[in-house]
C-alpha cells in the first residue's frame, strides 16, 4: 500500500519535472539564441561603437567598415510597404467572409488560404522574378516615367504582401468569428444598418485582434528571406523610393554567410545583423502585445 | 386583430434546413402589457422573439413563412427600411452585451445613428435613459469608463437604457435575468412592471415564478409550438393542456 503510494508519487514527480524541463527549454531558446548571436558578434564592439554599426551606411568589409543602416532601412521599407498593401486586402476580405459571404464560401476559402500559406517561399520568389519584376520594369515604371530593372523595393514588397496575406487573413477571420452574434444583434436592434454595425461596433471590438494579426504579419515579413532576396535587387544603398533596389538584413546574411570568411570580423558583422534582425522582430512582437493588453483594458 | 393588439402573428413557420423550429405560430400580443413567452430551453422562444424584429435576417439558413403584423404592417414582407422597424423595439438579451465603447457612448450610439443631436441635448438624453434604468446614480461620475468595467447587473441595466434610448414601442427581453444575481434580477423585474405603462413588453423566460410575478398574458411553448395561451390568471390557475400543467408543476426540471 505504502509502496504503491510512494511509487505513484515518484511517477507524478518525474512527470512534473519533465514538464518543467520542457517549459524551461522553450523559455530558454530565444535567450540562448540572442546570447549566442551577441557572443559571436561582440568582438566588433572593440573597434566600433554600436551607433557607428547601426546608423552609418558605409559597408566595406575589406576596410573594416560595417555600417548596417542600408540593410536595416531596406528591411523596414520592404516590410512596411508589404503590410500596407496587404492590410486593407486582408481586413476587407475577412469582413466579407465573416459578415457577408455564404457559409460555404468561408468553408471553401479555409483550405485555399492554408494552401497559400503552405507554398514554399522560393516558389513565391520565382513567381516574383517571372511576373512581378517584368511587370514593374515594363509596365508600372514606364507609366510613372521611371526606368528600372524591376528588381526593386516595390517588387519585394508585392511578393511579400502576397506571402503574408494568408497568415494575417487566418487570424483576422478568427478574430471576427469570435465576436458573439449578440453584439451585432444589439447594434442592429438599435436601428444601425449592417455597415454601421460593422464599422462602429464589430471593427472596434476587433481592434486588439487586428493589431495582433498585423503584428504577426510584420514579424513574418521582416524575417522572410529567400523570396525577397530574389527580387529586391540586393544593392547596398539606403533606398529613397519604391523603384530603387534594396538589400534587406535577411538577404545580407543568406547571401554572404560562408563566403569570404577570411576577412577579419566579417562573420561577426553578419552575426550582428542577425542579432539586429532578432531584436527588431522581438520588439515588434512585444510592442503589439503591449498594445493589445492596453487596448483590452481601455476599449472593450 | 382588435385595437389593443400590438403585434399579430399569423401562421408563422420557421425552418432551418429540414428542422421545423417554429410550427404554425398564431399569436396576438397585447399593447402596454407584459406578455410572457414561457417554455423549456430549446422550444423556440428566442427564435420567435428574434423573428419579431427580423434579427433572423442574420441567419440566412432560416426560412420563414407567415406574417407578423406590427401597426398594420407585415414586417416579414415589408419594403420599408428594416432599421426603422427594428428601432420600434428595444432588445435585451440573455447576457448583457455592451458595445465596445464607454458608458456614455453606449447610450449615445443609438441616438447618434438615428439623427443629429447637439452635445447638450445628447447629454440630457443619455442622463434621462440612464435614470430610467436606475443606473444614473451609480455611473454619473464615470461616464467615460469602458462599459465593460461595470458589473454584470449594471451592464444589463445599461443595455436596458440603451434599448430605451431609441424610443421603442415594444421591449423584447430574452431571459434578461438569467445571468444576474437575485438582487440585480429583482431590479430588472421591478423596472419591467413600471415599463409596461408605456411599452408593450415581451419577456421570454423559462422561470415559472418570474412569469407568475410579471405576466399579464402568457404564451406557453413546447417543441416549437404554442401549446396554450391566455391571460395569466387563467393559465396559472387553470391550465387546460396537460403539458402546460406538468411544466407549471415543475415536472420539466
Amino acid at each position: 500500500m505504502g509502496f504503491i503510494t510512494i511509487k505513484r508519487q515518484l511517477r507524478n514527480k518525474i512527470h512534473v519535472y519533465l514538464m518543467i524541463i520542457g517549459l524551461v527549454f522553450v523559455l530558454l531558446m530565444p535567450v540562448l539564441l540572442g546570447a549566442g548571436l551577441y557572443y559571436k558578434s561582440k568582438v566588433l564592439f572593440h573597434d566600433h561603437s554600436i551607433w557607428n554599426l547601426l546608423f552609418t551606411k558605409d559597408w566595406r568589409p575589406m576596410s573594416g567598415k560595417f555600417g548596417l543602416l542600408p540593410f536595416i532601412m531596406s528591411s523596414f521599407w520592404v516590410t512596411f510597404i508589404s503590410v500596407l498593401i496587404s492590410a486593407p486586402i486582408c481586413l476587407l476580405t475577412a469582413i466579407h467572409l465573416t459578415q457577408y459571404a455564404k457559409k460555404w464560401v468561408l468553408k471553401f476559402m479555409h483550405p485555399v488560404i492554408d494552401i497559400l500559406a503552405g507554398i514554399p517561399s522560393v516558389i513565391f520568389g520565382v513567381w516574383g522574378i517571372l511576373i512581378i519584376v517584368p511587370f514593374i520594369s515594363n509596365t508600372v515604371a514606364p507609366m510613372l516615367g521611371k526606368q528600372t530593372s524591376g528588381y526593386t523595393i516595390i517588387s519585394g514588397a508585392l511578393v511579400l504582401s502576397v506571402m503574408i496575406i494568408p497568415f494575417i487573413l487566418n487570424i483576422l477571420i478568427e478574430v471576427f468569428r469570435s465576436i458573439p452574434d449578440e453584439l451585432s444583434e444589439a447594434a442592429l436592434s438599435l436601428g444601425a444598418s449592417k455597415w454601421q454595425t460593422i464599422k462602429y461596433v464589430l471593427i472596434k471590438k476587433a481592434v486588439p485582434g487586428i493589431i495582433s494579426a498585423f503584428g504577426l504579419g510584420v514579424s513574418r515579413a521582416f524575417g522572410e528571406t529567400i523570396a525577397v532576396l530574389m527580387v529586391v535587387g540586393n544593392v547596398i544603398q539606403i533606398p529613397h523610393g519604391l523603384f530603387q533596389a534594396g538589400y534587406p538584413l535577411p538577404a545580407l546574411i543568406a547571401n554572404n554567410y560562408g563566403e569570404m570568411m577570411s576577412i577579419p570580423n566579417y562573420d561577426a558583422a553578419l552575426m550582428l545583423s542577425a542579432l539586429v534582425l532578432f531584436v527588431i522582430v522581438t520588439v515588434f512582437n512585444l510592442a503589439s502585445r503591449y498594445t493589445i493588453a492596453h487596448l483590452e483594458k481601455t476599449i472593450k | 386583430m382588435n385595437d389593443t393588439t400590438k403585434i399579430a402573428i399569423k401562421d408563422l413557420n420557421l425552418y432551418i434546413g429540414k428542422k421545423h423550429i417554429l410550427n404554425n405560430i398564431n399569436l396576438d400580443i397585447p399593447d402596454k402589457k407584459i406578455t410572457v413567452i414561457l417554455g423549456p430551453s430549446g422550444c423556440g422562444k428566442t427564435t420567435l422573439l428574434k423573428s419579431m424584429n427580423r434579427l433572423i435576417d442574420l441567419y440566412p439558413e432560416m426560412k420563414v413563412t407567415g406574417s407578423i403584423m406590427i401597426d398594420n404592417e407585415d414586417i416579414l414582407h415589408t419594403r420599408r427600411d428594416i432599421t426603422k422597424i427594428r428601432k420600434k423595439m428595444g432588445l435585451l438579451s440573455q447576457r448583457p452585451y455592451p458595445l465596445p465603447m464607454n458608458i456614455f457612448n453606449n447610450i449615445a450610439f443609438g441616438l447618434r445613428i438615428s439623427g443629429r443631436h447637439n452635445k447638450h441635448a445628447l447629454k440630457q438624453r443619455v442622463e434621462h435613459y440612464l435614470k430610467q434604468a436606475n443606473l444614473w446614480e451609480e455611473v454619473k461620475d464615470r461616464l467615460r469608463d469602458p462599459a465593460s468595467s461595470l458589473s454584470i447587473g449594471q451592464q444589463q441595466r445599461l443595455c436596458l437604457a440603451r434599448g430605451l434610448s431609441v424610443d421603442p414601442e415594444i421591449i423584447l427581453a430574452d431571459e434578461p435575468t438569467s445571468a444576474l444575481d437575485p438582487i440585480s434580477s429583482m431590479a430588472i423585474e421591478q423596472k419591467f412592471s413600471e415599463l409596461k405603462q408605456n411599452y408593450s413588453v415581451i419577456l421570454v423566460t423559462h422561470i415559472i415564478q418570474q412569469a407568475q410575478r410579471l405576466a399579464d398574458y402568457v404564451v406557453f411553448m413546447y417543441m416549437g409550438e404554442i401549446i396554450e395561451q391566455g391571460p395569466a390568471d387563467e393559465i396559472f390557475q387553470n391550465p387546460k393542456n396537460d403539458i402546460t400543467r406538468q411544466y407549471l408543476k415543475g415536472a420539466f426540471n
